[in-house]
């Protein structure tokens, strides 16, 4: 079961890295720890008329995290605000109910369906997308 | 004596279950929670059968004999460690005992003064201590690491002195594996009159201590890792410094006499098990130390020896792969934590345990250890006397898949 959550797209997506990066400097940023591992994910935003302009992160991290931030590479940048934050509750509902990816959704977030088998694992994927979230809200506060 | 290694596997149910992916279980994660011999889990049971009841509380029998089995478990602590049973406190676990000797040593201390840790300290040991510098202002100090991760005590004069009031160590680390070694930091303290605390929760489980000839103060152990139940662990202090020690929790049982506006408090021990103790936990690392005490050392360190030798030599062969601790037998326990190259040990841990083989990856509670390796996590193996060749070379064999998987 396990070599499930290994399979070749999220290990694409990791390499991948899209987004990898920072931005300088960046508009809005947050940085978050997974206390059980010591994993750390930033990331950074600039946001325009209601929309992820740019996105970078910066993550040490496992394979998940890495596949999680790169997944935010690819789609933040032209996303809408609402979006983002519904793509993270989607994520959240996939690994905790694993209620699947929305047709509306981020359907790149669908190679973590495995994943949701493995609790432990939850927070590997979703430490990227914490993040987003801190770093939203700031910019919300700025 | 011989070292029966089938007989004493045939002691632990749970490794005749399977482990991770149905495959048979190759259990090295003792380090974190060594397995419970069914002596011991049938002594809880029994306890909680037979002899449940609350303590110092009630006359009737079963309160008695729930005093009496405690007050045994105490003192089988007692014989595990060469130490009098009146000098074995009951606590929650190494972190609440070593919560309890910092916040205890730390009401006596004063801004200025010094408290000399390492950075191998694991999270339990170093954050109390934080604590007390917080409220108290004392300075912190730090002996380093040599790159094999074991305490560079070159280091030692320039950071005792005058002002050292405690030095509180490792005596093994829960990363490296590395004993420490003792002679120069108790003479240190020795001379400056520094209450010297070791953390012996990794060091406890590899065979009986004596406490009166190992020149410390304090020793902090947790049952879990001892083959005990969890939610138990001891502290040992010398008679003259528990005296001295407040309490950290306040509450029933611990009490002299208590008025509306000002209470008294107990002798130790009792002074510092506030509220009804872990009574049937108590009972069960009693029968662990008891049973542990009497298993035949010299042939089970030879046993864990060859397996250390072995996977020391296994490892040697991953050129991607970086031992982080002794790679001698010298001094050290059987734990080995590595870095595989390009693998994270979240992933490198999730894909060995589709093999059966439990191992822990992570930071394992020692971040600075971590930045003193120039790593953010770590993968660990620990043994114990239960794991045999099939263990060691289902890890190795799994490492390398989780590089064909990984890298």
């Amino acid at each position: 079961m396990n070599d499930e959550i290994y399979h070749a797209e999220v290990k694409r997506l990791a390499q991948a890295a899209t987004g990898a990066g920072r931005l300088a400097p960046p508009k809005s940023s947050a940085t978050l720890d997974n206390p059980l591992c010591g994993d750390r994910a930033t990331i950074d935003l600039e946001l325009k008329a209601g929309t992820i302009a740019r996105l970078s992160h910066e993550v040490k991290g496992c394979l998940m995290c890495r596949a999680a931030a790169a997944i935010l590479g690819v789609r933040a940048p032209g996303a809408s605000l609402a979006q983002a934050r519904q793509a993270v509750i989607d994520l959240r509902a996939l690994l905790k109910d694993g209620r699947a990816i929305p047709p509306e959704g981020w359907a790149e977030l669908a190679v973590f369906t495995p994943l949701g088998a493995h609790k432990s694992r939850h927070d590997c994927a979703l430490l990227p997308f914490d993040a987003l979230v801190q770093a939203l809200d700031a910019a919300g506060k700025s | 004596m011989n070292f029966d290694l089938a007989a004493f596997k045939a002691e632990f149910p749970i490794l005749a279950r399977p482990g991770g992916g149905g495959a048979p279980l190759h259990y090295l994660d003792n380090a974190a929670t060594a397995q419970c011999p069914e002596r011991v889990i049938e002594a809880v049971a029994r306890h909680e059968r037979e002899n449940r009841g609350n303590i110092q509380r009630g006359t009737h029998h079963l309160a008695e004999r729930a005093l009496e089995a405690y007050e045994n478990a105490r003192a089988a602590c007692g014989r595990y460690l060469n130490a009098p049973a009146e000098e074995i406190v009951f606590t929650g676990g190494a972190t609440a005992a070593l919560n309890l000797i910092a916040h205890g040593l730390g009401e006596g201390l004063k801004a200025g003064d010094e408290v000399l840790l390492s950075v191998a300290e694991h999270h339990s040991a170093l954050l109390p201590w934080q604590e007390v510098g917080r409220r108290k202002g004392i300075e912190l100090r730090f002996l380093p690491v040599t790159r094999e991760g074991r305490l560079d005590l070159s280091r030692l004069a320039d950071l005792v002195g005058p002002r050292t009031k405690v030095i509180a160590l490792t005596h093994a680390s829960n990363v490296t594996g590395a004993v420490s070694e003792l002679a120069p930091v108790i003479e240190a303290a020795s001379a400056f009159g520094a209450i010297l605390v070791l953390d012996g929760a990794q060091r406890a489980p590899h065979g009986p201590l004596d406490l009166q000839a190992l020149g410390c103060d304090f020793y902090a152990l947790a049952g879990h890792k001892c083959f005990g139940p969890n939610g138990i662990g001891v502290l040992w202090g010398r008679r003259a410094l528990l005296e001295r020690l407040p309490p950290l929790l306040v509450g029933g049982g611990m009490v002299g006499h208590v008025e509306l506006q000002h209470s008294t408090f107990g002798p130790p021990v009792r002074r510092f098990e506030a509220g009804t103790p872990p009574i049937a936990q108590a009972v069960g690392l009693g029968a662990a130390l008891d049973w542990l005490g009497a298993l035949p050392w010299p042939a089970i360190h030879a046993h864990l020896a060859a397996l250390s030798q072995r996977l020391l030599d296994g490892l040697a062969a991953f050129n991607d792969l970086r031992l982080c601790g002794p790679r001698d037998l010298a001094n050290r326990l059987p734990v080995f934590a590595f870095d595989l190259a390009g693998a994270h040990p979240h992933d490198v841990c999730q894909i060995l345990d589709r093999s059966g083989v439990a191992l822990r990856g992570g930071h394992h509670c020692a971040q600075p250890l971590m930045a003193a390796f120039g790593v953010e996590a770590l993968s660990r193996a620990s043994l114990a006397p239960y794991n045999d060749q099939a263990d060691i070379d289902a890890l190795l064999k799994g490492l390398d898949q989780a590089r064909r998987i990984l890298l």
